[in-house]
């Protein structure tokens, strides 16, 4: 593993435990840069969607030490997290959209959050979803769009900010193939503007249509570097920094 | 809705359940109660204060002799050795007919008689004096010195010693308004949080969305300080309006019975504003309340 200069989120020997049990990630160590395009992969209950919920901030590791933008968050206080925390896109699994808020509240959301004047949220919002194929659908409630729909205001609400870090939980798992390649065209645009990417699935055919992309790969809670990245991770400029 | 209707406007990230859920009018009513006992407190203070103020520097003279004559001349040398003092500022005697009215519910008409009725009940001659200056105890003995040569039959009392447990009364009523206020205020924050932390169960999901999203504490607590404040801020008009009214009606009542003391109790205008300020106090607490309670669970979230 290299010393993470440069890098943007950094996991040394990293365990996590919830309560007594035995620990679902044990030693984690790798080492990401900005601009970059890992997948994440591995079978179910390998520790992916934990080891995702500590690179966006939801869970604190058992032990190890996680460097994200070059602070140890695992010492920061908590009230200096939410900054952090506004740094990072994240498509969860099931979505977790606003249940009372329209689809183009939801995909507001992160740009409230983070201040943005109502009178500059408008068409970067609507530009989204027309993006994702949902103009037609903003004022509609979550309860009313089709699986499929609602991943891809997850994944608006996910980018609209121009996270540093984006955190996809398979993204892809709830819609069509033409929708999937789109999504990861979307992913890998962000990804050349210099986001780094971390997209989970078990989907090995999306891993071939993103030919730069780094693997990582869980079992049993250990990660494995089958290509070698984690070891010796490339050193690329991200565009636009 | 179009993406443009949709942007014209910032929904909030809880859903208000303002006047559908019980509490603006929980804190109605809790405003409704907090503003009567205050008025309560209020108007016992000023009546104890009008008392207070009449009856200082006032003593009672009684010229207690079973003889009329006697009685009378007494009180005559009473009147004027009292009225001669530089430290009096007034002597009045009270008149037969005065005592007669005073005592005719009790004892039947034309109680004191003539000087020259024998048979007549032997009722004290009474005089009403008011000193310049409060009345202490020294200068009840130096009075009661004076009197006591040329008045043998004279007693002198402090007309505040015949209201001292009237006044330990009143003071203990402003002390039980002022244990309802409080006991009110802890009331009505106690709803608010439990309000609070129903809303937090209720909207648990959407704060940990917010969360992750980077939503701060302070954000994601002045959502609900908000939503808990437009209750407030309505229930507290409601209840102001109905501990008004009450007041306004026990006032009138209390005004009907005619009392010189009770008329004392009146409300001033710095009352009237002490009892608007009531809601803005509540709402305030309630705000406070909310913050707190939603800054005290967030912190159980990462």
């Amino acid at each position: 593993m290299s010393g993470g200069e440069g890098s943007i989120v950094q996991f040394d020997n990293v365990g996590l435990r919830y309560g007594t049990e035995r620990e679902v990630l044990s030693d984690v160590c790798f080492t990401l840069y900005p601009g970059s395009f890992y997948f994440l992969t591995g079978a179910s209950g390998a520790g992916k969607t934990s080891l995702l919920r500590l690179l966006y901030l939801a869970q604190r590791p058992s032990r190890g030490i996680i460097r994200m933008f070059g602070t140890d968050v695992i010492t920061e206080p908590r009230s200096r997290l939410p900054a952090f925390r506004r740094r990072i896109g994240v498509v969860f699994q099931d979505f977790r959209l606003v249940p009372h808020l329209s689809a183009f509240d939801n995909v507001a959301l992160p740009l409230r959050v983070s201040g943005v004047p109502e009178s500059d949220i408008r068409k970067p919002v609507a530009d989204m979803l027309e993006w994702v194929g949902l103009e037609h659908r903003t004022d509609a409630r979550p309860a009313t769009l089709s699986g499929g729909e609602q991943q891809r205001v997850a994944i608006a609400r996910a980018v609209i900010a121009r996270p540093e870090i984006l955190v996809a939980d398979e993204p892809t798992g709830n819609v069509d193939p033409d929708m999937a390649l789109k999504l990861l065209r979307l992913f890998e645009a962000l990804n050349r503007l210099g986001t780094t990417v971390v997209v989970a699935t078990h989907d090995l055919h999306l891993l071939k249509k993103v030919p730069d992309s780094l693997i990582m790969r869980l079992d049993r809670g250990r990660l494995s570097d089958p290509t070698g990245a984690l070891r010796y991770p490339p050193r690329r400029e991200a565009v636009g920094q | 809705m179009s993406a443009r209707a949709a942007a014209g406007r910032n929904p909030g990230l809880v859903p208000q359940t303002r006047l559908a859920g019980p509490m603006a009018w929980v804190i109605a009513i809790m405003i409704a109660l907090t503003v009567i006992a205050a008025a309560a407190g209020l108007a016992l203070s000023n009546l104890a204060a009008h008392a207070r103020a009449e009856i200082a520097g006032g003593l009672t003279v009684q010229i207690v002799d079973a003889a009329p004559a006697e009685r009378a001349r007494q009180a005559e040398v009473a009147v004027a050795l009292l009225t001669n003092r530089d430290d009096v500022a007034q002597v009045r005697r009270v008149p037969d007919s005065e005592l007669d009215a005073l005592l005719e519910p009790w004892l039947g008409p034309r109680v004191t008689g003539s000087v020259a009725d024998e048979d007549a009940i032997p009722v004290p001659a009474l005089i009403d004096v008011r000193l310049k200056g409060a009345v202490t105890h020294r200068r009840l003995e130096q009075l009661r010195a004076v009197l006591a040569a040329a008045v043998p039959a004279a007693r002198v009392d402090a007309q505040a010693g015949w209201l001292t447990p009237v006044f330990a009364a009143i003071a203990s009523l402003q002390w039980l308004a002022a244990g309802l206020i409080v006991l009110l205020a802890a009331t009505s924050a106690a709803a608010v949080w439990l309000a609070a932390r129903s809303a937090l169960g209720t909207n648990r999901e959407t704060i940990e969305i917010v969360h992750l999203l980077g939503g701060s504490d302070a954000q994601i607590a002045r959502i609900f300080q908000r939503s808990i404040g437009i209750d407030a801020a309505v229930g507290g008009f409601v209840g102001l309006a109905l501990g008004l009214a009450a007041t306004l009606l026990l006032g009138r009542q209390f005004a009907q019975l005619g009392s010189g003391m009770v008329a004392g109790g009146g409300l001033g205008p710095v009352d009237w504003i002490v009892l608007a300020a009531i809601p803005l106090a509540g709402l305030l607490l309630a705000m406070f309340t909310a913050r707190l309670t939603v800054l005290a669970a967030l912190r159980r979230i990462l």
